[in-house]
């Protein structure tokens, strides 16, 4: 399906950026945007795991003096708020910016310029943490900071506020890719892929948007009260004047436990996608895959209480929120149960992405069974606050959410490049990422066992943890050996892989229908889909004319039938998302120091937004849709 | 066997959650055998799993059957029969682990109604202070980064902060409980094992939450009335260099009774000497350490409240002697 050159012709005059800077900074295709969040994303993973390696260098020896109680607190609290809030959360928003116009077969975003806008404003919140650890106010709590010790007492100085206001840039940003990613999903779907055919990675992203949107408000709720008690002593979290420090963990968890399925669920969508690509046959037991997505979602805001078993609640709401977290085995099992069904019955081929997929269940299960053991009220008296809790989630997150997601970056990578990532250094990276990892992680369960708290910087001689801890230092030193790798191996990749060409997996859905690296209008045609594995089913994919190729447009369908609606126009590029997230920042950077900058910074903001939102002539339009074939 | 006694062997320490010496982290080291004995058999079932997929399909390498529906069908068949036994394993295993959890649950707090002697334990950013009911006079006998359980006996911790969230946990005793400014916290504890151990703040709470730790002592109620009556007596009255010298510099923030020293901002040093550790288990007790850490608090525990007074080496000499001697 190579469009006649007159046809991609006219495509690219509508579609192209305008070159250089200025096109870098209005561009609205949401293929750059991407991009961009993932360099950003993995330049902070780099920066963080190099954190990461220094404070496990500290721990290697008792009474270790490399690193003194202020820098190891803010290298740990920089490292947690990095990954959890700048890495992990983006990364996944990022995929779905990416792959989900190139999986639906649409030109755009059904909001390009918020995908912008989304975008800049994270980077707001990247710049907030990090420029201000250039310039030593590095937030040193941890990345949940609980009053009252982040409260105005006993947190001077601005580091606790840097902290909640990177949150704020981020959590908005978030809620900006969510609700794009959210109406794109449910509104430009192709013609004919009805909900019941939508890959599992929709739904994934789906679901996550969805939860984003439902959980986001709690914690920027919950860190504008913390600025608010810091900055005009507002004693939400001060007991002493009947605040409730408990409050603030309450309201944290109902976004935070979340959180960790927002990063989860989409990881479940490229662990499905590869699963399906590889083992050559469409997967098994779609619908179980979906029924336990939306499970996972619903669960997710039912047991946010199990990061609270040692603060000395109720007793009965621990057996229910006990029950609650452990339910989550079932249809995370169920999953599991599905990929590995899905491989034993297909011909599998272990191509790198594949390799990922294996080394995502070995890894994930267990973290998923130490879940288990946290999710007990009882016993997470023994294990909360300590090692076993830190190799617990770096488990689930590392190997339930990093592995997938290094996984679907050597998949689509073609997609994206147009070139083949090396598969012999793809398989050594991946050698010595999973196994740096199990070597670096697993020995924490036991020094948490043996009492180690999480969150020391040093500790006496004759605990007998320091022989685990070398382990684990020398196990995270090969993990970050294996990044190394992996990072060579793409920018290599780059200049020198084999050419891809369009499909090079044989892969079933629609982003593998048009050219390798797609071209900024992505499909030449609107496609008709009428099964889950399009690209499968038909020997000649079925497409749809009709949207104009003069003007920038793309199409509306019905929510559940994917029933063509309308023709809508989609924005072209645009100053206006960089200057609302200046004027955003300038806003957010100043409530730091005074009330006032919300009342003086909403000045500018309702004057990039006048902007952007500035009337212009050329409305939506309808008009008849023909079906090629 | 053998390498795993060893490995338990090797895990068995002053502060290890694998080596109970009370109740209930007796209660909580056997839900942790079953929890680990069910997740293993889940483990090694997922990896079974695994293994069998990978084989099959190296099987199946040279035949073409890819998107082959007829033979996806009748395999997909037998897989959706397979799906509710799979769902109702997994239910049936966390059936097993969440009445399990719940039972031990149950016997933690199975001890409240009948405490026999209460303590009450309080966090400050960086150390613990520890104040026993005094029967006779129904008032606290108060002490620091030191606790003493009878042997056998059930005893109600009431657990505050002053300032901060801490977390309370001597993991061979029990499991922890978190300090909540603003609430009050009860643990009881039931100590069976004589010996020292070790106890630390789990909740991180500032600069110094890695020298947050205490010890414990289990010891049988002889010895423990014992230890109860001689904290209760007040110190000798302060006389000498060293006496003055610390009514001078330290008084305004550490008590010692009988001695005319009644600060509350830091530990309560009646029997200072007779501890086993200081500043808060950042070293042992000796005379050297008792002068050391007088002179460079900052330089021992870095963000520390305690301030270094300026004394002249003589009284800095003479104060730490007059510590060493309350016992």
């Amino acid at each position: 399906m190579i469009p006649d050159l007159d046809r991609r012709d006219r495509l690219s005059l509508t579609w192209r950026d305008p070159p250089g800077w200025w096109g870098f900074l209005t561009t609205v295709d949401h293929k750059r945007i991407a991009a961009r969040y993932i360099v950003t994303a993995l330049l902070l993973l780099f920066l963080a795991g190099l954190l990461a390696l220094d404070m496990r260098w500290q721990l290697s020896w008792a009474e270790n003096d490399r690193m003194g109680p202020q820098l190891y607190n803010e290298s740990f609290s920089l490292h947690g708020s990095t990954m959890l809030f700048l890495v992990s959360v983006p990364a996944m928003e990022a995929m779905a910016l990416w792959l989900v116009p190139l999986m639906l077969g649409q030109r755009n975003m059904a909001f390009p310029r918020l995908g912008a806008f989304s975008y800049w404003l994270y980077l707001g919140g990247v710049l907030t943490l990090w420029v201000a650890h250039a310039l030593d106010v590095t937030p040193d709590l941890g990345w949940f900071e609980y009053p009252p010790l982040s409260g105005p007492n006993y947190a001077p100085g601005h580091r606790a506020d840097i902290w909640a206001q990177m949150i704020t840039f981020t959590e908005v940003a978030a809620l900006c890719a969510s609700v794009n990613v959210a109406a794109t999903i449910l509104k430009m779907r192709p013609p004919g892929m009805t909900l019941a055919r939508m890959p599992v990675f929709l739904w994934a992203m789906l679901v996550a948007s969805l939860m984003t949107i439902l959980s986001m408000p709690a914690i920027m709720l919950v860190t504008s009260m913390l600025i608010a008690d810091r900055l005009v002593s507002t004693h939400f979290f001060a007991p002493a004047a009947n605040g409730d420090v408990l409050l603030f963990q309450h309201l944290f968890w109902f976004f935070g436990h979340p959180e960790v399925y927002i990063i989860f669920i989409p990881a479940t969508g490229f662990v499905s996608s590869i699963v399906e690509t590889f083992a050559r046959r469409r997967l098994f037991g779609h619908h179980v895959l979906v029924l336990a997505i939306l499970a996972i979602g619903c669960l997710a805001f039912g047991l946010w209480v199990h990061h609270m078993f040692a603060v000395g609640l109720p007793r009965l709401g621990n057996d229910f929120y006990t029950a609650a977290s452990m339910a989550i085995a079932v249809p995370a099992g169920l999953q599991i149960f599905c990929w590995i069904a899905t491989m034993a019955t297909g011909r599998t081929w272990l191509a790198t992405p594949m390799l990922w997929v294996l080394g995502f269940v070995a890894t994930f299960v267990l973290g998923g069974l130490s879940g288990v053991m946290t999710a007990s009220a009882a016993l997470d008296l023994q294990l909360t606050d300590s090692y076993f809790v830190v190799a617990h989630f770096h488990y689930v997150l590392v190997g339930g959410a990093m592995f997938p997601l290094f996984g679907a970056f050597c998949y689509w990578y073609p997609k994206a490049t147009g070139r083949m990532m090396s598969e012999r250094w793809g398989r050594v990276a991946f050698a010595l990422i999973v196994g740096g990892f199990n070597l670096g992680f697993a020995p924490m369960h036991l020094l948490g066992l043996m009492g180690m708290p999480r969150r020391v910087y040093t500790y006496p001689a004759g605990m007998g943890w320091e022989g685990l801890n070398q382990i684990a230092t020398l196990g995270s030193a090969i993990a970050v050996a294996g990044g190394l790798v992996f990072v060579a191996n793409a920018l290599l990749s780059y200049w020198r892989g084999a050419p891809a060409g369009a499909d090079p997996w044989g892969a079933s859905t629609l982003e593998w229908a048009g050219e390798s690296p797609s071209p900024p209008w992505n499909l030449a045609y609107t496609p008709v889909v009428d099964s889950l594995t399009p690209l499968w089913d038909s020997p000649v994919l079925r497409v749809m004319d009709g949207v104009a190729i003069e003007r920038r447009e793309v199409i509306v369908t019905s929510v559940v039938d994917a029933a063509p609606l309308y023709r809508q126009k989609s924005a072209a590029p645009s100053i206006w998302p960089v200057v609302a997230a200046l004027a955003v920042t300038a806003m957010f950077l100043g409530s730091i120091f005074t009330p006032w900058a919300i009342a003086a910074g909403a000045l500018p903001i309702a004057a990039a937004l006048t902007g952007w939102f500035w009337p212009q002539r050329g409305r939506a339009t309808t008009g008849p849709l023909r079906v090629r074939s | 066997m053998p390498t795993a006694g060893l490995l338990l062997a090797g895990c068995a320490g002053p502060q290890s959650a694998l080596d109970p010496g009370g109740d209930q982290a007796h209660a909580l080291f056997s839900l942790f055998g079953l929890m680990l004995w069910v997740s293993g058999a889940i483990y090694a079932v997922v990896l079974a799993g695994l293994g069998w997929a990978l084989w099959r399909a190296w099987r199946r390498r040279g035949t073409d059957a890819r998107r082959d529906a007829t033979l996806v069908g009748g395999v997909d068949a037998r897989l959706d029969r397979t799906l509710p036994v799979v769902a109702g394993a997994i239910v049936l295993g966390l059936t097993v682990l969440i009445t399990g959890s719940f039972f031990a649950d149950r016997a933690l707090f199975a001890t409240r109604a009948a405490p026999a002697l209460e303590v009450r334990v309080t966090g400050h950013q960086w150390w613990w202070r520890v104040q026993y009911r005094d029967r006779v006079s129904d008032g606290w006998i108060e002490t620091a980064n030191e606790l003493h359980l009878p042997q056998g006996v059930t005893v109600r911790l009431v657990l505050n902060s002053a300032d901060v969230i801490h977390s309370f946990w001597v993991p061979n005793v029990a499991g922890k409980l978190d300090m909540v400014p603003g609430r009050t916290n009860r643990l009881d504890v039931t100590a069976r094992r004589p010996g020292w151990y070790r106890g630390q703040c789990a909740e991180f709470c500032g600069t110094q939450h890695a020298h947050m730790a205490f010890a414990v002592k289990v010891e049988p109620p002889a010895a423990f009335r014992a230890w109860l009556a001689a904290q209760a007596a007040p110190a000798a009255p302060a006389e000498g260099r060293g006496a003055a010298a610390f009514q001078a510099t330290c008084a305004a923030c550490h008590a010692i009774r009988g001695a005319g020293a009644a600060g509350r901002a830091g530990p309560d040093l009646t029997h200072v000497a007779a501890r086993r550790t200081l500043a808060a288990g950042a070293l042992t007790m000796t005379r050297g350490n008792l002068q050391g850490w007088i002179a460079q608090p900052k330089a021992i525990k870095p963000g520390t409240s305690m301030p270094a007074i300026p004394l002249t080496p003589a009284d800095a000499d003479a104060v730490a002697t007059y510590l060493a001697t309350l016992r």
